[in-house]
């Protein structure tokens, strides 16, 4: 095709019109880092008002709001386009694909985000604020009591939907119908194994999302009474159907973290993949275990003793093929021939500090236990260890690792090495503490505390200070290796493995027009 | 995945395309004005951004138009090899099973409802504590009253509720009458829509083009007494969307199906006139046909769902 003959185009047209997998993925990303600033500086006023007992600079109800604005942007705004970005650049490389299979489809995908995002984060300027409920928008607070802001809110959850489900069609058919002749399933890399299940997860339960901000807005609007006692409704059925999708989401986050991680270790540490096939089988029953674990989060809502006992054991059963992993992992490392590259870094901490996720994860899932931990600040440790330490760590590691195939350019290693000992102390400092104050009582979402629980407050805001001005030094490490540096080869990595590596640095703007022959 | 017979023929990447930005804009214009208009109307506001829904949305519907228009003409300029037309078959099953999910959702939220919420809210079970807080409130599908109807008879006043907020119907929607026969209508049009599959692969076109226009009445038809039947029951049994817990799931679940069909049967027009008109679809060649009666069978299945649990149980 015609196609296989052009540059990208000049201009904005580049960007707004586009087609190519790269130009999107590139979007995806530099979305995703942008909506990550804008969730950071939510996270830093929310850390300023804690880094003292009693109320210091903002109002409790715009404290709500923050607490709220943060989850919404870090969670569908920053992680989650940073996995589609990822998939986007990297899954046609991985299968040896030409793009995407839809690609227009893949290019409206990518532009209602920045619309959805910014209605909702517009409402911040409104008279009636921002949405002020949490980022889990329990009914009643975000029907009965909502401010009408949450009109917004329930459209652009809708807009977010449609995206993802959009992004998610697009890459199960690029992954069943794209790859090159010789691609069988069982020799995909890991990054494409666990996003065509990522993928599966997104498209069944997105839409369960837009089913329940649909319940909301018919509660609100249109008198009807799912959430509401009053008319034979019930608002603990939100939490029910929220926390179906709510759950799968949660690996939705997590599982391209996996596949990345599955990816990065074996270059650096010169060694295949160890028990590639239960990699991918671990990944397939972490998601199948996800659809049947939801009401975990809702121990505390006085469910029947069967319930509690039921998602207990569930939840339970999932550390069985996420220990799988880490061991897997672990033994990829052992007698490896090691170098300890940014990517490597940030892949390491990702095992350990994610494995404390996971534990806590453990600690949370025995229901007679999570009676005390229920809403305190243990489980915002819990689930930052996990998705800023797990999936964060993990774009990070990704990114580094591709940067130079994306590029053309090595990054300087010296300043991303600032990067990652900066934010791995900062994140640590942040939420490390949380469990303590969390075990002791603390409940989330407050803007004020006792007085007891100041200097891990304290420590946790200077925590996460460190972390948010240290990834200034990302930001510029990044546009230091777009704009130069040392060539990077075709290979980039000394014992880099896969298609991708295949192709020059930088990846031509198209690739694979002709399907490679995979042996 | 690609054999090598296709990789001779290379996948159609298309060129720079502004339809999606622009359907994005239109979208996004179209969701916002309904967002301000809903808002205005609940204020009780002057909507002075009335436009932006219907202006969004009419802009949005033209570019979808020319998309898929796009997508029709480089197919007839024989783009479309075989994997590309795997991708748009992968694509639109997916899509579909997007929709089961959504539907999945109102039938889980029904569920929960018959199985545990009301039953709890009569003083049954587990939670039976729950009608300390409804007293008079007794469980039974469809209930005849709501909690709060039940609260207000028997004097006692709850904090939360606003009073007479939700009234229940005096009687509910009969599954003998209208829903069979539009159970009826609906499953025949499956039927219809198979036969023509069957007459376009065996090459007959007057017989598939006549099978398809017959499905497409029996679908409009369905339409037509559903609309009468939510007449029927909004004036003559006071059944809305206020009723309470019943109403609620009632027109939730089959208002999104009725959305469905009405968007079924928008494909299997521009199906038929594809068919008539343009002389599209050959008996290899058919992906446009094949969708929509993939879609039209989902939409069949979603009705027997909910003739089973709305209706009948």
């Amino acid at each position: 095709m015609a196609a296989d003959h052009h540059g990208p185009a000049k201009g904005i047209g580049r960007w707004l019109f586009t087609t190519n997998h790269k130009d999107i993925g590139t979007m995806y990303l530099w979305f995703s880092f942008t909506m990550f600033i804008v969730g950071g500086l939510f996270a830093l006023v929310i850390r300023t008002e804690l880094f003292q007992p009693g109320l210091q600079f903002v109002k409790p109800e715009f404290f709500n709001q923050m607490t709220t604005m943060h989850g919404l942007v870090m969670v569908f705004g920053a992680i989650m386009p940073a996995w589609v970005g990822l998939a986007n650049w990297m899954i046609p490389l991985m299968i040896g694909a030409p793009d995407m299979a839809l690609p227009r489809m893949n290019n409206w995908s990518f532009w209602i985000l920045p619309f959805a995002f910014a209605m909702l984060v517009a409402t911040l300027f409104s008279e009636a604020g921002a949405p002020n409920f949490g980022w889990t928008f329990y009914a009643p607070l975000s029907t009965a009591y909502a401010p009408s802001s949450v009109t917004f809110f329930i459209f652009g959850v809708h807009l977010m939907g449609m995206s993802s489900i959009m992004g998610a069609i697009n890459v199960i058919a690029t992954i069943i119908n794209m790859r090159a002749p010789g691609m069988t399933y069982m020799k995909m890399p890991m990054f494409v194994w666990t996003w065509l299940i990522t993928a599966f997860l997104l498209i069944a339960v997105m839409p369960v999302l837009a089913g329940v901000v649909t319940m909301m807005l018919f509660d609100i609007h249109f008198g009807t009474s799912f959430f509401s006692a009053a008319g034979g409704g019930d608002p603990v059925l939100f939490q029910h159907v929220f926390w179906f999708f709510g759950h799968p989401e949660v690996y939705i986050m997590i599982l391209p973290a996996f596949g990345v991680i599955s990816e990065v270790l074996p270059t650096f540490a010169r060694k295949p993949l160890f028990g590639y096939t239960s990699m991918v089988y671990a990944t397939a029953s972490i998601a199948f275990l996800s659809f049947i674990v939801w009401a975990h989060h809702m121990f505390t809502v006085g469910m029947p003793i069967a319930g509690e006992l039921f998602f207990m054991y569930a939840t339970m059963l999932i550390a069985v093929p996420t220990g799988v992993k880490v061991f897997n992992w672990v033994t990829t490392m052992f007698r490896g021939s090691l170098s300890f590259e940014t990517p490597m870094l940030f892949a390491i901490a990702f095992i350990v500090l994610f494995t404390i996720g996971g534990f806590s994860g453990i600690m949370l899932a025995m229901a007679p236990l999570d009676f005390q931990y229920h809403d305190t600040y243990f489980v915002v440790a819990h689930f930052h260890y996990v998705l800023v330490q797990g999936a964060l760590f993990s774009i990070y590691c990704g990114v580094y690792y591709w940067l130079p195939k994306w590029t053309g350019h090595m990054y300087d290693e010296t300043l991303s090495k600032a990067h990652f000992w900066l934010t791995f102390i900062g994140v640590n400092l942040a939420f490390f503490p949380m469990h303590f104050v969390g075990l002791a009582g603390m409940p989330r979402r407050i803007p004020d505390y006792a007085l007891q629980f100041a200097d891990f407050n304290m420590l946790s805001s200077i925590g996460a200070y460190v972390t948010g001005f240290s990834q200034l030094i990302f930001l510029y490490v990044v546009i230091r290796c777009i704009r130069g540096g040392r060539p990077a080869t075709d290979r980039v990595w000394e014992a880099s493995h896969g298609l991708e590596w295949s192709v020059p640095s930088p990846a031509p703007y198209h690739t694979f027009a002709i399907p490679p022959q995979v042996r | 995945m690609s054999s090598r017979s296709d990789a001779e023929q290379t996948y159609y990447v298309p060129e720079q395309s502004k339809l999606p930005f622009l359907a994005t804009i239109g979208l996004a214009t179209f969701i916002y004005g309904a967002g301000a208009t809903l808002n205005a109307a609940r204020a009780g506001d002057p909507d002075p951004m009335s436009w932006l829904l219907p202006g969004g949305f009419a802009f949005f519907v033209a570019v979808l138009w020319q998309w898929f228009g796009t997508s029709i003409r480089e197919h007839r300029l024989g783009l479309a090899n075989a994997q590309l037309r795997r991708s748009y078959v992968l694509g639109m099953q997916w899509f579909i099973f997007s929709e089961v999910m959504f539907f999945f959702a109102f039938f889980l939220a029904l569920a929960y409802v018959r199985l545990f919420v009301v039953p709890w809210l009569g003083g049954e079970g587990d939670h039976g504590l729950a009608n300390r807080l409804w007293s008079g409130f007794a469980a039974e599908w469809p209930p005849s009253q709501t909690p709060q109807q039940a609260l207000d008879a028997a004097g006692g006043t709850q904090l939360t509720a606003r009073q007479s907020e939700f009234l229940a119907p005096p009687s509910t929607v009969s599954w003998s009458g209208i829903p069979l026969l539009n159970t009826i209508l609906l499953l025949s049009s499956s039927v219809t829509l198979h036969f023509a599959h069957v007459a376009l692969r065996g090459g007959r076109r007057g017989a598939m083009n006549v099978l398809l226009a017959l499905t497409l009445a029996l679908g409009m038809t369905f339409v037509a007494l559903q609309a009468w039947e939510y007449h029927h029951a909004y004036t003559d049994l006071g059944l809305t969307l206020k009723s309470g817990i019943y109403g609620s799931t009632f027109y939730l679940l089959t208002g999104f199906h009725g959305l469905h069909v009405c968007i079924g049967a928008l494909m299997l027009s521009v199906t038929l006139a594809r068919a008539r008109f343009a002389g599209d679809f050959t008996p290899e060649d058919h992906f446009g046909f094949q969708a929509a009666s993939w879609y039209w069978h989902f939409v069949d299945v979603v009705w027997v769902c909910l003739f089973l649990s709305v209706y009948l149980l």
